[in-house]
């Protein structure tokens, strides 16, 4: 990784780290560390190398390597039982990978478990989202990380604070609440999603990891949320997106890892691959062809 | 930018005042309670009288500390069917200790509350540790507690009920916390309708606007998301026990001192009241929703009923009937509400 000397996008360096990869092997420090800098666009936050995992004697995942840079989104895509959860487990530190290497920020890490990816700025968005339907969007919003003021007992939420935070970042990605107030069982399966992005991204969020954000969703509400995957991406993520829809990954992804049977089936840029060869790679084109072959009419 | 972000949002001008107070969990309780005050008060002439009220008032609070307590933990998800043995509970120890242990007074209530926490934490531990349903968890605990206070209480003392408490040293020092009142005119203001009107402040203000508050909802609507966010879910849910158990505590001292007796059978069959008191006052039985202010409501149309009946001089088994119906309503009505909240577009 090269330092930041002459890149007009670099945010200024922190000046007590003495280099910018003096640490070896690196050990998640602890809650008080400063959540680490974005990197300049293009350039790679995460790394994965040959990574594989087992259960016992299942292979679950096998020879599988990519990497997430800077606003860019990486697509993993697979049919069922390809090893996409798995992938997910590891990159978000649920599961430590039983092969391979696993670099951030060009760091070896070992994960001990979900918060130690949170405090490398790795946030998973689960497909049940982890929303409560009933609530107020806003107490949705900072919910486990409410912001308070005053002391003993006059400490209190910061309700205005919350509400108005709640409304700027929500427009940040383009949403445009009528009111915070509502439960956010109310909201759509793609507006719910994107609140659920914007408090991953506003909690400190380098690299989003998003479970199959359009699988439940009808084609309109899915354009919605590939929208906010496009804003995350331009404003200098790095997304993970995992789908087993080709024609979701394809317009916004810019590079894509196809998995198979816990195998990887070869990782493409943008500009290597058309719309079609994507599709006939996920599908299995063989397996693709034979089905059309016996669901023809006699 | 101030005078942009104050001015409303052009789509809010649909929702109405009306329509936003439809949205609060206790403006049924608060129409019913209005309603159930004009039928007694234009139909019987002892209801509207200070002396009336001083008694309506009463009936009330005892119920209402408990339903206050019981909303919050109805919010959080869980029901606590121990809770009316726990009134007993903790009367009876302060009673036996006092009286037939010799143990100083203010000791003994100390060791009552000590019991009631120590209760409450390990019903909620047990409910989160097991993953039971709490209906289960806690009707073992009401029967552990019903059999303790009629068993316990009958090897100590010989009896079912504890006598002459009022002759125990540093009763009228305690009594003063527990069981005074204050007169107002003809108006008998009873310090337990101060104690219900501080709970009800108290939790209302925890439920709105603190952390705890925002975690018992979380806990209550969705159990998994709430960890998956960081939410400390053992420690709400044991708290809530817990707060339960001490209200228990409370009303245990205000019978214990305001009648200087009690019962071996104290408060069993009550919980039953505390939980439909929530439920007339907007909490749902799946948890997530509901007010603290809006149980207050719902424990003083019960007091309100209970005098209204017996002034009414009809049969005050016609409460029993009286009460199921207003369950059943409330409870098509809090779905219907949560219908709305929750499909919504």
């Amino acid at each position: 990784m090269t330092a930041a000397d002459d890149n007009p996008f670099e945010v200024p360096s922190v000046p007590s780290v003495p280099g910018p990869s003096g640490a070896s092997v690196g050990e998640v420090s602890g809650p008080a560390a400063e959540a680490p800098k974005l990197p300049r666009p293009h350039e790679s936050i995460i790394e994965v190398e040959n990574l594989g995992k087992s259960y016992g004697s299942i292979i679950a995942l096998r020879d599988v390597s990519t990497t997430v840079n800077a606003g860019e989104v990486t697509c993993i895509l697979g049919d069922n039982g390809a090893g996409k959860s798995t992938l997910i487990k590891i990159l978000s530190g649920v599961h430590e990978s039983s092969e391979g290497v696993f670099r951030v920020d060009g760091i070896e890490r070992r994960m001990g478990g979900p918060r130690d990816a949170l405090a490398l700025g790795i946030a998973t968005v689960y497909q049940d989202l982890a929303v409560v339907a009933l609530m107020p969007i806003w107490r949705n919003f900072f919910l486990g990380s409410e912001p308070t003021k005053g002391f003993g007992l006059t400490k209190r939420l910061d309700v205005a604070a919350m509400r108005r935070i709640t409304r700027d970042e929500l427009l940040k990605m383009g949403i445009d609440l009528r009111d915070v107030d509502q439960p956010i069982g109310t909201l759509s399966g793609g507006e719910r999603q994107s609140v659920a992005i914007a408090r991953a991204v506003y909690f400190g969020a380098r690299v989003l990891i998003l479970d199959e954000p359009t699988a439940a969703l009808g084609v309109k509400q899915a354009g919605v949320v590939l929208r906010y995957i496009a804003q995350a991406r331009d404003r200098g993520l790095g997304v993970v997106f995992i789908t087993h829809n080709p024609h979701h990954a394809y317009p916004v992804g810019d590079r894509f890892l196809i998995l198979k049977r816990g195998r990887s089936l070869g990782e493409s840029e943008k500009k290597d691959i058309s719309i079609d060869e994507l599709t006939t790679l996920m599908a299995g084109g063989d397996e693709l062809d034979a089905l059309a072959q016996e669901l023809r009419r006699p | 930018m101030t005078a942009a972000s104050v001015t409303a949002d052009e789509r809010l001008a649909t929702t109405s005042w009306a329509a936003r107070m439809m949205r609060r969990p206790e403006v049924g309780a608060a129409v019913a309670a209005l309603i159930i005050f004009v039928f007694f008060s234009t139909t019987t002439g002892a209801f509207l009288t200070v002396g009336g009220a001083s008694t309506w008032l009463e009936s009330s609070a005892q119920f209402g500390i408990m339903a206050v307590a019981v909303a919050l933990l109805m919010i959080g998800g869980e029901f606590d069917l121990s809770a009316g043995a726990m009134v007993g509970t903790t009367g009876l120890i302060v009673g036996v200790l006092a009286t037939h242990l010799h143990v100083n007074l203010w000791v003994a209530v100390l060791v009552s509350l000590v019991a009631a926490a120590l209760i409450g934490a390990l019903n909620g531990w047990l409910v989160v540790r097991t993953k039971l349903p709490s209906f289960i968890v806690t009707l073992g605990t009401f029967f552990v507690l019903q059999g303790i206070n009629l068993a316990g209480t009958k090897l100590v003392t010989g009896q079912v009920s504890v006598q002459g408490f009022a002759d125990v040293a540093g009763f009228y020092d305690a009594r003063w916390i527990f069981g005074s009142s204050m007169q107002f005119g003809g108006f008998t203001l009873q310090v337990s309708v101060v104690w219900w009107l501080l709970l009800t402040v108290a939790a209302t203000w925890v439920l709105q606007r603190t952390r705890p508050g925002n975690w018992i909802f979380a806990v209550g609507g969705d159990e998994n998301s709430a960890r998956q966010v960081g939410v400390p879910v053992l420690r709400t849910k044991i708290g809530l026990f817990m707060t339960t158990a001490l209200a228990a505590f409370l009303v245990g001292m205000l019978q214990l001192f305001k009648t200087s007796t009690v019962q071996a059978s104290t408060g069993v069959g009550q919980e039953f009241i505390y939980i439909i008191c929530a439920v007339v006052g907007g909490c749902l039985l799946t948890g997530g929703y509901g007010s603290a202010i809006g149980a207050a409501l719902g424990a003083l149309i019960y007091g309100m009923t209970l005098q209204g009946i017996v002034f009414a001089q009809w049969d005050n088994n016609w409460l029993k009937a009286f009460l199921g119906v207003m369950l059943l309503g409330a409870v098509l009505v809090n779905n219907w509400i949560r219908r709305q909240a929750e499909m919504r577009k």
